[in-house]
């Protein structure tokens, strides 16, 4: 048994005991080093992810592959930016305990499980590990009413998606004997043979899986926890979690149930066009901006989830592609959000942008390019994810899911650059509080990674490229 | 070499003038661009000698490549033989002198350096035109002198009416330029080039050629001939298209002599003889040319007789004689056509020059019932236009009367049915163009004084820079008609010519119209006498019998002075329904259904967003149920595919 496949999930889990062992040893607040402890977790996880040898082990429980490695350090890279991002707000929100990287650091362990997962019952440890870890963290600021709302809201409705995808799984196993994806794969090689409970139990776990990607109609969660919880851990709710739920959903899609494409594909495409709607939709009427993120999320999920629906190689790594640029977009607009505080209050209202581009062109400037990402303008990244994206759409033959998608980012793009205008055109408020360095590294990385991934996009290309090819072989 | 310094320097001049002239001031950038326009004369003229008399070669001057496409390829070329030569050194010469009459025609205007700026890039775009080595380069010219054109008539914007008349021109003019562009296409469809050398080179090999429009196969360069031509109508202010050269009077008189008499307007004849090689084999295009040649010919000098304004009865001269030269240009002589453009265009410069000089004397009075008696005291201005107007009506020996002969004489010597149709039109012509000339002569020079006496005391010969231009003129009208009348349209004409007009084997008018009839050699400068006499008779010896005339014929008169009601046929047809359209157009496709479609799609959104919003209650259990809904939904979905399949 190659145990050393599991290296850096070992590691990691390791780092953060000790991590834990030290913030309740010391009697004085450890809450900064805790934090910078758990980057440096990461960071060390991250180069044994690189190094690691691909191949199978723990009897197919676990696996490493192209694709895991990618999801693996997209999501370590989002997980990093996510804790970097909490530093400053935990600060002044009288959030400052030093179990709040370490419950961060074990959600990422649970994702990280995920992306390597290669049998149903280690995809649902890994899953949630990740989901009760993030359930504690929604309802981390315990004395304000909207975050225990949040947390209870998160953790009722995960429970019940939780308990739709176990009884997928039970479905499938029975239907089939197996919970391993490669065996799995083989029993289903004949479409025509597969019993409907089976496929019933394949709808049961999509929806699991929806829940976690905030899909709709699994999405209603989304908005009140997003409003509801800190606003660091709804960054980091935006951003790993989505990565490694949907490279979860990609690998049980395109692994075990390949080739039962016909009978999901209407499935995802469902859901993924009322998800471009609903995220479209939603979004304009909102005034608060994290509300706004939510609706945008769902959004952009759907138009990761149209690659799925291709089912193609190209489909798989336009979706890759797209969540790696989402990832850098939304981490660095929760950077700009975070930095909306005035006299210590922070401020949630799209019309306290107002005036910004004078009292602060930094951070206008920073926010403009995050939304024109978002709204898919060229020449930012958000324009190449949704190029990849609908190219492997029109190259199915699913050219309604391309013109829908096309149709709602015209409708996205009206709330987009909405806020653009309010930060260049409204008369203003008073200047924002001084911008801590941590929220201005975050906000520099994702805008720079965002305006210039133009310039050299073959190696990230080429990646996504090798992780697809992994997925359909 | 010389060429392309008589080509260009007219460009510098113009950019000097235009773009630095507000900086360097009025008399800077009148003296650059009349240097300018004075080298362009002097290269322009020795070029021409040197190619015709002095046993030159006809070359092409290459001056870089414009476009390359595929196997479309198009250079910048000068075209240096006979044809251009002989335009060129005309254009820069009366172009010279009218740039020099501007000096004191303009000397009270507030913007000078934009006039003469104006003035030399209009001399330049014509230069290009008539140089040009290839289709597009022309058509580069071509546009060039209707920008130019429509520059300088609205020269004085602040007068509506000179604001309109540019846009009518302009407008009018791209209805002409549409078959000529069309024409292009045409010529690039079937020759696979529009390079001049090698469209002449493919003739014999296109000759069957066919080309299917509406359904029925047509000879491809019937169709070229015909579209080529619906462009020399727009620019020659040929009948349908003419009704803009009346209007472009708006413009300085100095304009109106320099676009509307010597250059602009000759383009479209000089595009016919350019395309001699293949409108020589386009037989029923040639008759529509003459036809509607002889048809403006005609019309052009009866509205003539009646006009009060002294520019506007030019003006309707020039129509006419532009009609002359493509009745010549229709029977295949194309070289007589040419003669007639070149003398035309000293003798109509002059009258117009003369007309602004009256006008200048007169106090800017364009109206001839309130001009008379003032040859006394203009007397250079009153002898130029005695010159302008014999030349004008073909009086021996001045140079319209060669030249109006030759095409006269072709017309008659071409024995078909078209051709006696231009010969009887230009003879009457000729005639009413008599009558005319001479009634504006003893209107606008004799008899008792009409103007109020302030206007009469201050009536005064123009200045020197105005009158030598003007004398230069009556020169040029008076000698080149015998000087050029043998070179030109002798037997020996290719000698003059080169390959630059080229005949079909069967086309020799240009022999045969030398062995007329006596009568048809004659019959030109009867008329002419007689005109001249019966002008004498109708507004001196008596002058009421006009009056009776007109008051006996009132709707012939009326619909000569209305112009043959071109303009209110065409605002009846064309304009208002325009308008119309457009109105149509704008309230109910622009307003309505283009912001329409929008505005309901985002007003549909925005209702759409707030369903979405109230499904958002808060509720744990509400966002229960929509999950246990949404995945018995799919479930079902699921199964009901596998039950259809």
């Amino acid at each position: 048994m190659n145990w050393t496949l599991a290296l850096p999930e070992i590691v990691l889990a390791c780092c953060g005991m000790a991590i834990l062992l030290i913030g309740v040893l010391q009697k004085r607040d450890t809450f900064h080093l805790c934090s910078m402890l758990t980057v440096g977790a990461f960071l060390i996880t991250a180069e044994l992810v690189v190094s690691g040898s691909p191949g199978l082990g723990y009897n197919g429980l676990f696996t490493v592959d192209t694709f895991s490695t990618f999801v693996k350090l997209l999501v370590l890279v989002a997980a990093t930016l996510g804790v970097i991002l909490s530093l400053d707000y935990n600060e002044h929100a009288n959030l400052r305990r030093f179990e709040f990287p370490v419950l961060m650091l074990y959600s990422t362990v649970g994702m990280l499980v995920m992306a390597s997962a290669s049998n149903l019952m280690s995809l649902y440890l890994g899953l949630e590990l990740q989901s009760l870890s993030i359930y504690v963290l929604a309802a981390f600021a315990r004395d304000e009413l909207r975050s225990s709302e949040a947390g209870l809201k998160y953790f009722v409705l995960g429970s019940l998606a939780s308990g739709l995808l176990l009884y997928g799984v039970s479905l499938v196993y029975g239907f089939s004997g197996t919970m391993e994806f490669a065996r799995l794969a083989q029993a289903l090689s004949n479409p025509a043979h597969v019993s409907p409970g089976l496929t019933v139990g394949v709808v049961f776990v999509i929806a699991g899986l929806a829940f976690k990607i905030s899909a709709v109609p699994f999405h209603m969660w989304t908005p009140d926890v997003y409003e509801g919880a800190p606003t660091p851990v709804t960054a980091f709710l935006s951003t790993a979690p989505k990565v490694a739920a949907i490279a979860l959903l990609m690998r049980v899609m395109a692994t075990p149930f390949g080739h039962l494409l016909v009978q999901w594909q209407q499935v995802i495409i469902l859901v993924s066009i009322l998800s471009m709607l609903l995220g479209a939709l939603g979004a304009i009427g909102q005034r608060n901006i994290k509300r706004l993120m939510a609706y945008s999320s769902i959004g952009h999920m759907g138009y990761a989830l149209i690659g799925l629906a291709a089912g193609s190689e190209a489909g798989l790594r336009g979706v890759l592609i797209y969540m790696l640029t989402y990832v850098f977009m939304s981490a660095g607009t929760f950077a700009c959000i975070l930095a909306m505080r005035r006299r210590g209050r922070m401020l949630e209202q799209i019309s306290d942008l107002a005036g910004l581009s004078r009292t602060d062109p930094g951070l206008a400037l920073a926010f403009a390019i995050f939304m024109f990402s978002m709204a898919g303008i060229p020449p930012f990244t958000g324009f190449f994810g949704k190029y990849f994206i609908f190219t492997s759409a029109v190259q199915s033959g699913l050219w309604t899911l391309a013109v829908i998608g096309v149709l709602t980012s015209v409708v996205g793009a009206f709330y987009y650059i909405r806020i653009i205008k309010v930060i260049y055109f409204d008369a203003g408020g008073a200047e924002f509080d001084h911008c801590p360095a941590s929220l201005s590294v975050v906000a520099a990385a994702g805008a720079l990674f965002t305006t210039f991934f133009f310039v050299l996009p073959a190696p990230f290309i080429a990646a996504a490229d090798a992780a697809a090819k992994a997925l359909l072989l | 070499m010389l060429f392309a310094v008589a080509v260009f320097a007219p460009l510098f001049g113009s950019a000097i003038a235009g773009l630095f002239g507000k900086a360097i001031g009025d008399r800077a950038a009148q003296a650059v661009s009349i240097l300018c326009m004075l080298l362009a004369s002097a290269c322009g003229v020795t070029a021409f000698v040197q190619l015709v008399y002095l046993g030159g070669s006809p070359g092409v001057v290459s001056l870089g490549t414009w476009v390359q496409a595929g196997s479309f390829h198009v250079d910048w070329a000068l075209r240096y033989d006979a044809l251009s030569a002989v335009m060129v050194a005309m254009v820069t010469t009366v172009a010279t002198l009218i740039h020099i009459y501007s000096l004191g025609y303009m000397s009270h205007d507030a913007t000078r350096w934009r006039f003469f700026s104006y003035l030399s890039l209009f001399s330049f775009a014509m230069l290009m035109l008539v140089t040009g080595d290839n289709l597009l380069q022309l058509f580069f010219g071509w546009e060039g002198v209707g920008l130019a054109s429509y520059l300088l008539i609205g020269y004085w914007y602040d007068r509506p009416a000179a604001c309109a008349a540019a846009i009518k021109a302009f407008l009018v003019n791209r209805i002409g330029d549409l078959g000529f562009a069309l024409g292009i296409a045409l010529v690039f469809f079937t020759f696979g080039s529009i390079d001049l050398s090698t469209i002449f080179a493919g003739v014999p090999q296109h000759q069957a050629d066919t080309y299917t429009l509406f359904g029925t196969s047509w000879r491809a360069y019937e169709v070229i001939g015909t579209l080529l031509f619906i462009g020399a109508m727009g620019k020659s202010a040929q009948l349908g298209l003419h009704v803009w050269l009346p209007d472009a009077m708006e413009g300085p008189t100095p304009v109106s002599a320099l676009i509307h008499a010597a250059t602009m307007v000759t383009a479209g004849v000089f595009l016919m003889a350019r395309f001699s090689p293949v409108m020589e084999y386009a037989p029923y295009a040639l008759a529509f040319v003459t036809f509607i040649g002889a048809s403006t010919a005609l019309f052009a000098a009866t509205v003539g007789c009646v006009q009060n304004d002294i520019k506007r009865v030019i003006a309707y001269s020039t129509c006419s004689q532009l009609g002359y030269m493509f009745i010549a240009a229709g029977v295949g002589a194309y070289q007589a056509s040419m003669f007639h453009l070149l003398t035309h265009a000293f003798f109509k410069a002059l009258l117009f020059l003369a007309a602004g000089s009256v006008i200048h004397a007169m106090s800017d009075e364009q109206d001839i019932r309130r001009m008379g008696g003032i040859w006394k005291k203009i007397p250079i201005t009153y002898g130029v236009f005695w010159v302008g107007s014999l030349a004008l009506a073909g009086i021996y020996p001045f140079a319209g009367f060669y030249s109006k002969d030759a095409i006269l004489e072709a017309a008659y010597a071409a024995h078909t049915g078209i051709g006696t149709y231009g010969f009887w039109c230009g003879l009457i012509a000729a005639f009413l163009t008599a009558f005319y000339s001479w009634r504006l002569i003893i209107l606008t020079f004799h008899g008792k004084p009409r103007a109020d006496a302030h206007t009469m005391a201050h009536v005064h010969e123009s200045p020197a820079v105005m009158t030598i231009p003007l004398i230069l003129l009556a020169v040029g009208a008076t000698v080149t008609g015998f000087t050029f009348y043998e070179p030109l349209t002798g037997p020996n004409w290719t000698q003059f010519w080169g390959h630059s007009i080229q005949l079909a084997a069967g086309n020799n008018v240009l022999e045969t119209l030398h062995h007329v009839p006596d009568w048809v050699e004659l019959s030109p400068s009867l008329v002419g006498i007689a005109g001249i006499l019966l002008a004498y008779l109708y507004y001196v010896a008596a002058p009421r019998l006009p009056v009776l005339v007109a008051g006996h014929f009132p709707p012939v008169y009326r619909f000569l002075l209305n112009k043959w009601y071109f303009d209110e046929l065409y605002d009846a047809v064309l304009v208002r329904p325009s308008f119309a359209l457009a109105r149509v157009l704008w309230k109910v496709g622009d307003a309505t259904i283009i912001d329409g479609v929008p505005n309901g799609l985002a007003a549909l959104t925005a209702g759409g967003s707030a369903q979405v919003v109230k499904l958002q209650t808060g509720s744990i259990a509400v966002y229960a149920f929509a999950m246990l809904i949404g995945v018995v939904v799919l479930s079902l979905l699921v199964l009901l595919l596998l039950v259809v399949r």
